[in-house]
């Protein structure tokens, strides 16, 4: 496809991220702070967050394993780092679900967190995955595209 | 490059060129706000781990002018470097978080951060933290030139206690003394030369520094101490009488901290105000269960309601030491009471001074608002407990050197708590001027090493009974006097901080024992006290990056010495 039609593309994909609530604010923060410094700064920074988020998504995989008793503290906490990993780029369905089973860590409710942590990671990976092709295409059509765009 | 964040070279440009330390654990969040203090044209080094932040700023300390951490972090607790930060340094420190729960950020402002900001942080908000900077050169500019207002500042009394017309009086009064301060500062009436309000070199208190100064201070007496004589008596060329000055008042904070936690370890225990004066043991030991738990109320203030605090000395087992160490102090000025002097001041700085970070009060500190109250010169250092009781034998001696490591107290309190909007100001003035020293010291009779001594506490109880909410520590005793010194001085393991809170607990017994009508003239020196407890205390930072170590000296010591209530002054939870 022509560039134009790429840029177009890439613009409306950005813009149903946002409008299916998926990204807030923080993102269009984000890419504020792009310039001829860091020209890729927004991608640098999800792959950062993708990077070490994924740490802890195993982290707490791993932790919700042991149930007799379930490490409620050790799971808030965890938790909490994965939130503010994900306020780092805007991922707000994401932070959503953060709140809601840090919700169940405090009422001590083992079956929500599980549940919950089961609809966080759906949210997570759709996302990663939307956000992977947005940055796939935003290269193509070319840096300064993104660049111009962000500031 | 000069110590102030004011370099010339980047004093014409301020605020671009600010240097900036972040601590985050969080890799993606210290990226992006790199990148965003840059786009503010600020000098930016980042860290992702707390003890390696201290690091840098223990290498030099002139290097940064503000620092900015997340609360959690996986090797120390964020409001614990809050707290190191500002006692050693004395830096503006902003703390950052993604849970915005009030009382996260209460604790945060009671520990001393002067921001406290929600992530996702914007921009605009990391524009604006200049403003923390030029804040605190403005009030350390103040501080040195007035001290006189030092009274006033300590009054900053959170609670409202009837009996203590002082709260009321101080908080007038230190806006006041700002006022005629700022007046002041116009004219030549600074011991200090530097009226620069925008710069102040900033002397970076080493151990040995420290315990030089310390020395110094008992050599002179704690009640006669002052400045210029310690500034002589040192012996430091470089050194300035400001910068002793101001050393000076953050070290008296210190002790009436750790008083007052003493105080309110006490009276959480229900300590008896009943003037036994002989201290016994018994009473001590619970004086220190009080404490232990107390954790982070640093006690110092000593609510002396006439401003004498008279310690009772007397006999107990721990009073071995103590004796010791009343012997010690050059001035022993017992005075009863005469004092006039207003210690509501003093009360009210200390109740401040609870809060102060150092106190880590994990408990519901709500008084922890007093925070940082410098606490006001009264201290007469000249009584200086040297020797802690019993258990720590080292510690008259010890004392004395562990100070070296005392952190600027002070300094770190203040501010975060508003109760009075002066007071804010006033506590980052740690400047203690002789003039100040005198005055209190006449009151003071502080510590009461020696078993005649009469602790008034009175006073003091009502100045506790400002921080209503305070953690134990500061509530020392339901009973409007007791001035009770939480010794919560952190005593380090090395027995330091021994030292500190047994001579805490003792003059707290003592000062409970004084009863109730005493005036507590001896917050000077409960706050002396209490200082070199809690240098011991706050020092840790300085002796080592093991927090763990330092976080519970009084863990240790308590052990050791089997006060338990000890620990929680001091300890910086």
């Amino acid at each position: 496809m022509d560039k134009n039609q790429s840029r177009r593309q890439v613009a409306s994909m950005k813009q149903s991220l946002f409008d299916q609530g998926l990204l807030d604010e923080q993102f269009i923060q984000l890419e504020g702070l792009q310039d001829d410094a860091n020209p890729n700064f927004v991608e640098e920074i999800v792959t950062l967050h993708y990077r070490d988020s994924s740490r802890l998504i195993s982290s707490i995989e791993q932790a919700l394993k042991e149930r007799n008793p379930m490490d409620f503290n050790k799971l808030d906490t965890l938790m909490h780092q994965f939130k503010g990993s994900s306020s780092s780029i805007g991922a707000k369905k994401v932070k959503a679900e953060c709140n809601l089973f840090r919700e169940y860590c405090r009422a001590g409710n083992a079956e929500g967190c599980v549940r919950s942590f089961q609809q966080l990671k759906k949210e997570y990976v759709a996302l990663r995955k939307k956000l992977e092709a947005y940055f796939q295409l935003a290269r193509q059509v070319g840096p300064q595209e993104t660049a111009c765009r962000s500031k | 490059m000069d110590n102030g964040c004011f370099s010339s070279s980047r004093h014409d440009a301020f605020p671009a060129g600010l240097r900036v330390l972040v601590v985050d654990d969080d890799p993606t969040w210290l990226r992006i706000l790199e990148k965003m203090l840059k786009k503010c044209l600020y000098e930016v080094t980042t860290c992702c781990l707390a003890i390696e932040a201290l690091k840098k700023l223990r290498e030099r300390k002139d290097a940064y002018d503000i620092v900015i951490s997340d609360v959690n972090m996986p090797d120390m607790d964020g409001f614990k470097l809050l707290e190191q930060v500002g006692l050693e340094m004395d830096l503006p420190v902003i703390m950052m978080s993604v849970d915005g729960e009030t009382s996260r950020v209460m604790k945060g402002v009671q520990h001393g951060a002067c921001d406290y900001l929600l992530k996702p942080i914007r921009m605009k908000e990391l524009r604006n933290i200049w403003q923390h900077v030029f804040r605190k050169r403005m009030h350390e500019a103040r501080d040195f030139e007035s001290h006189d207002g030092f009274e006033g500042i300590h009054l900053m009394r959170n609670g409202s206690d009837p009996s203590d017309d002082g709260n009321l009086f101080a908080v007038e009064e230190i806006s006041s003394m700002k006022k005629r301060k700022d007046a002041d500062n116009k004219h030549d009436d600074k011991e200090f030369g530097d009226h620069s309000p925008t710069k102040k070199a900033r002397v970076v208190w080493s151990v040995d520094l420290h315990q030089k100064f310390v020395k110094a201070v008992n050599q002179i007496g704690f009640d006669k101490v002052g400045p210029k004589k310690i500034l002589d008596l040192m012996n430091v060329p470089w050194l300035t009488r400001e910068n002793v000055a101001s050393h000076l008042q953050k070290y008296r904070l210190y002790l009436s901290r750790l008083q007052k936690e003493n105080d309110q370890k006490s009276s959480s225990c229900g300590t008896k105000h009943s003037d036994s004066p002989s201290k016994d043991p018994g009473s001590f030991s619970f004086l220190n269960t009080t404490n232990k738990q107390q954790n982070d109320v640093t006690i110092d203030i000593f609510g002396y309601s006439d401003g004498t605090l008279l310690l009772q000395m007397d006999a107990p087992s721990h009073a071995g030491d103590m004796k010791e160490i009343v012997s010690e102090p050059t001035t022993e000025k017992r005075r009863a009471s005469t004092n006039d002097i207003p210690d509501p001041k003093i009360q009210k700085s200390s109740k401040m001074s609870l809060n102060q970070p150092f106190a880590s009060v994990e408990s519901s500190e709500t008084n922890q608002a007093v925070f940082d109250c410098t606490i006001p010169t009264q201290y007469s250092w000249s009584e200086f407990p040297k020797g802690p009781l019993k258990e720590e034998q080292k510690t008259l001696v010890q004392l004395e050197g562990s100070f070296s490591q005392f952190p600027l107290h002070g300094k770190k309190h203040h501010i975060q708590v508003d109760q009075s909007q002066s007071i804010g100001s006033i506590n980052s003035n740690p400047s203690v001027t002789e003039e100040e020293v005198d005055a209190s010291l006449e009151t003071k009779p502080l510590y009461a090493y020696q078993s005649d001594y009469v602790s008034p506490v009175s006073s003091i109880g009502s100045a506790v009974d400002t921080f209503p909410n305070q953690s134990k520590s500061l509530m020392v005793n339901d009973q409007s006097s007791e001035p009770i010194f939480t010794s919560n001085l952190g005593l380090k393991t090395q027995g330091f901080n021994l030292d500190c809170i047994s001579d805490l607990d003792f003059y707290q017994r003592n000062l409970l024992l004084g009863g109730g009508a005493a005036s507590a003239p001896l917050e000077e020196d409960l706050n002396f006290f209490l200082l070199h407890g809690e240098c011991y205390n706050m020092n840790f930072g300085l002796q080592n990056i093991d927090m763990s170590e330092y976080y519970d000296p009084r863990l240790h010591f308590y052990d050791s010495a089997d006060y338990s209530s000890v620990d929680q002054g001091l300890f910086i939870a």
